[in-house]
């Protein structure tokens, strides 16, 4: 054990910090859930990209550093640190990047991820159907050979940037007679494919942040299958591993929120310590983005090391949206009657993005896998309680 | 940056946990509640033996030389299988407090700590009372803002009785004649790095306990069938577990982190002791209860060996440093204007 970087960690840090002070926009970019945020955000995704710092932990001829898991947490941190703006792209580069990287073919990785990581085509996940959520086996979609084509039917739904997204990698029923997770397939559909359309949700905010996407008849090529026809069950449990695993939610973005709820705290003390359990609160914030952290790091030693990531991984998702949850809620009691107000409302001084934060916070329980969808693999999988 | 444990760490931590689960059953803990004085001679004859009660002592002492971190892992095992015998005292407190004092003291006790020939405890103000002072072949003691180093006659012990009947406490009155070893400054900084090392001790066995009770648990709402199944398919019983399990697991980190920093003489190691010593006795402390309720009325008996873990998970939550003692370093460290916090500031 070694918990020191060493000097070729520090150099690339202090190698990100550098770019990041020069790059990351001085004002804050618009909502990726509005159209004129999502160009914006599509914009600072090909600056990333110029700059070698799209996907640190991609190969170099795709643009990317062939980092490792302890440079990727470096980066992450550093950017975390100056509040760079959320990765429009986030299904596309954290999820399906690297499962293509796993399943895909030569000429789809070749095909796909450069445009990936430069934003010029930003993927959205369609999975969840009305009647196949934490369900997820209950897809009913389907997808019928004809010739070189696969002829699309169905419904998606909570299809996250599908708004204004180019594809959707998708699951969809190959095998009419099949059941459950038998028979489904992995398809990547265009989004401007005839017989398309896409419905906008809008969430807790307004701002439609998600979609509904109805297939009527529509034609995909063959060559965007991903894996086999009949195997898109485990190919989607791969690209959730990511999901769940590392990837997704770095211990960064928790550390940031737990020190400015500690900012505001000092800020706001002579309030706050009204209520004996804030106090209490910000310090739990503190130490458990530490936790995070730290069990983070240890992983990804370990996954460096060639240990392989276990059941285990479903505590992750549990932790951090509840921490996520619990540091929001916190800040929501600090900012006292402040806190309902709009951050754009004349008398709303000092509240910052909280707001806006307490409200994805409550999102980070659902998706992904439920929380209590998690508690059930962390029970028979990783303790193993009886079915 | 390599956060894991080396080879050997890993295959000494297997052999001493093999040892422990055949030596240290629930039936031999409960036959030493039946003892005079509850602990048990040849068991500490054969951690000797395992070079275990040395594991800090320094080679030239005829001990391992190892460190805190190297400790670690093992005294989880011993939280595991909630070992009577005061192992982690030794190694992790008392061992480490001779090697500081140096000189005579620890010419004279660690080749006999090392050999299991003698036992050295230490009682800290923060403990209100001493652990194993009945045992002691040395005592060192805080008392106020002084420290004393006394043999047992020098001494009136009080026996204090836990509800872990595991856990023996004395009072320890010094004779007046006494003078301190060591005042003022020095006396206290002696006495915070042993009290840091006690509170890794406690977390490390913390971890060892909660993992224990959910073992027991799963293996028990496993078999108990009601309503015509096993009692741990049900829902409700099964997130109750996962709740432990989630919180178990982001306990480690910490603990081992703490445990590094102490052996690197970080000075952030205070703040990470006490994160560490939260976070894993809050895990047991919800272990104990998320447990005990899976066992339905199984679990407030006596004869459940259940118990044995859970009042020891208890007890360690609030000795060497209280809740609120932890709590407020941390407080005190992230509120103040040169804390160390967000993205990057960990390491
Ligand atoms: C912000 C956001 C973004 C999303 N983005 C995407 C996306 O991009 N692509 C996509 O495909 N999906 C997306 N989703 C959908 C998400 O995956 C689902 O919401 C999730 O899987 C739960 O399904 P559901 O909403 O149908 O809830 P349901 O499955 O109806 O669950 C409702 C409640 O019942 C509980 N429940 C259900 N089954 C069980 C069980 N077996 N045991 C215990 N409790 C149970 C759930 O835990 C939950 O509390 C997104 C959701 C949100 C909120």
């Amino acid at each position: 054990m070694d918990l020191s970087y060493t000097e070729d960690q520090k150099a690339f840090r202090a190698e990100a910090r550098d770019w990041l002070a020069q790059h990351v926009p001085a004002q804050p970019l618009k909502s990726f859930d509005t159209q004129e945020g999502f160009l914006q955000h599509r914009e600072w995704e090909a600056t990333l990209n110029e700059g070698r710092w799209g996907m640190v932990t991609w190969p170099e001829e795709l643009g990317g550093r062939a980092c490792d898991l302890i440079e990727w947490l470096i980066f992450e941190e550093e950017y975390y640190r100056v509040r760079a703006p959320l990765r429009v792209n986030q299904n596309g580069i954290f999820l399906l990047g690297p499962t293509l990287m796993e399943y895909g073919t030569e000429e789809q990785k070749a095909r796909i991820l450069p445009k990936m990581a430069s934003g010029e085509e930003v993927w959205a996940q369609g999975w969840s159907e009305p009647n196949a959520g934490s369900d997820m086996a209950a897809i009913r979609s389907t997808a019928v050979l004809d010739g070189d084509h696969y002829v699309i039917n169905g419904q998606k739904t909570w299809s996250t940037r599908a708004v204004w997204a180019d594809w959707a990698f998708c699951m969809f029923r190959t095998d009419p007679d099949s059941q459950r997770h038998r028979g489904l397939t992995f398809i990547l559909v265009p989004l401007d494919s005839p017989g398309i359309t896409v419905r906008p949700i809008p969430q807790l905010d307004g701002l439609p942040g998600f979609a509904e996407i109805f297939f009527d008849n529509v034609k995909v090529h063959v060559s965007n299958r991903l894996g086999d026809e009949g195997a898109g069950w485990s190919v989607a449990m791969a690209t959730a591993g990511f999901e769940r695993g590392l990837m997704l939610r770095s211990p960064a973005r928790f550390q940031e929120t737990a020190r400015r709820l500690v900012d505001l705290y000092k800020e706001n003390r002579a309030s706050a310590d009204n209520d004996p359990a804030v106090k209490e609160a910000v310090l739990r914030a503190y130490m458990e983005a530490e936790s995070y952290c730290l069990s983070t790091y240890q992983t990804a030693c370990r996954l460096t090391q060639g240990g392989k990531i276990g059941a285990e991984s479903s505590t992750n998702k549990i932790f951090w949206s509840e921490l996520d949850q619990n540091m929001h809620a916190t800040a929501m009691n600090i900012l006292g009657a402040r806190a309902e107000l709009l951050p754009h409302a004349p008398d709303a001084s000092g509240v910052g993005r909280w707001l806006d934060g307490w409200l994805f916070s409550q999102s980070g329980p659902i998706y992904a896998g439920t929380n209590e969808i998690q508690r059930n693999i962390i029970a028979e999988r990783m303790l193993g309680m009886p079915r | 940056m390599d956060f894991t444990f080396s080879e050997d760490q890993l295959l000494f931590r297997e052999s001493v946990r093999d040892f422990l689960l055949n030596e240290v059953t629930p039936e031999k803990i409960r036959a030493s509640w039946e003892m005079e004085d509850g602990r048990d001679p040849a068991l500490w004859q054969q951690i000797a033996e395992m070079g275990l009660s040395g594991i800090t002592v320094p080679e030239e002492y005829g001990g391992l030389g190892m460190n805190e971190l190297d400790f670690v892992l093992l005294a989880q095992e011993c939280g595991y299988v909630a070992l009577p015998e005061p192992l982690v005292h030794t190694a992790l407190v008392a061992v480490p407090m001779l090697k500081e004092l140096g000189g005579d003291l620890a010419a004279q006790w660690l080749p006999k700590i090392a050999t299991g020939e003698a036992k050295v405890v230490v009682g800290l103000e923060q403990n209100l009372l001493v652990e194993d002072a009945h045992t002691a072949d040395l005592l060192i003691l805080q008392k106020g803002t002084d420290l004393f180093i006394v043999t047992p006659d020098q001494v009136t012990l009080r026996h204090n009785e836990s509800i872990d009947p595991s856990r023996k406490l004395y009072a320890v009155e010094i004779d007046a004649a006494v003078e301190p070893f060591a005042t003022g400054e020095q006396a206290g900084a002696l006495a915070s790095a042993a009290l840091n090392r006690g509170a890794l001790g406690c977390a490390a066995q913390a971890l060892g306990l909660a993992q224990r009770m959910i073992d027991i648990t799963v293996e028990y709402t496993g078999e108990r069938q009601q309503f015509g199944k096993p009692i741990g398919s049900f829902q409700a019983v099964k997130h109750a577990m996962a709740n432990i399990a989630v919180r178990l697991e982001y306990a480690k980190a910490p603990v081992h982190k703490a445990a590094y920093a102490i052996s690197q003489g970080q000075s952030v190691a205070v703040i990470n002791v006490s994160h560490a010593k939260l976070m894993a006795c809050e895990a047991a402390k919800l272990a104990a209860k998320n447990t005990i309720q899976a066992h339905g009325a199984m679990g407030y008996t006596w004869e459940v060996d259940l118990h044995i873990f859970m009042k020891k998970a208890w007890a360690l939550a609030n000795t060497w440093g209280d809740t609120g003692f932890h709590k407020a370093r941390v407080a005190d460290y992230i509120f103040s204007d040169d804390a160390q916090l967000g993205a990057g500031t960990t390491f």
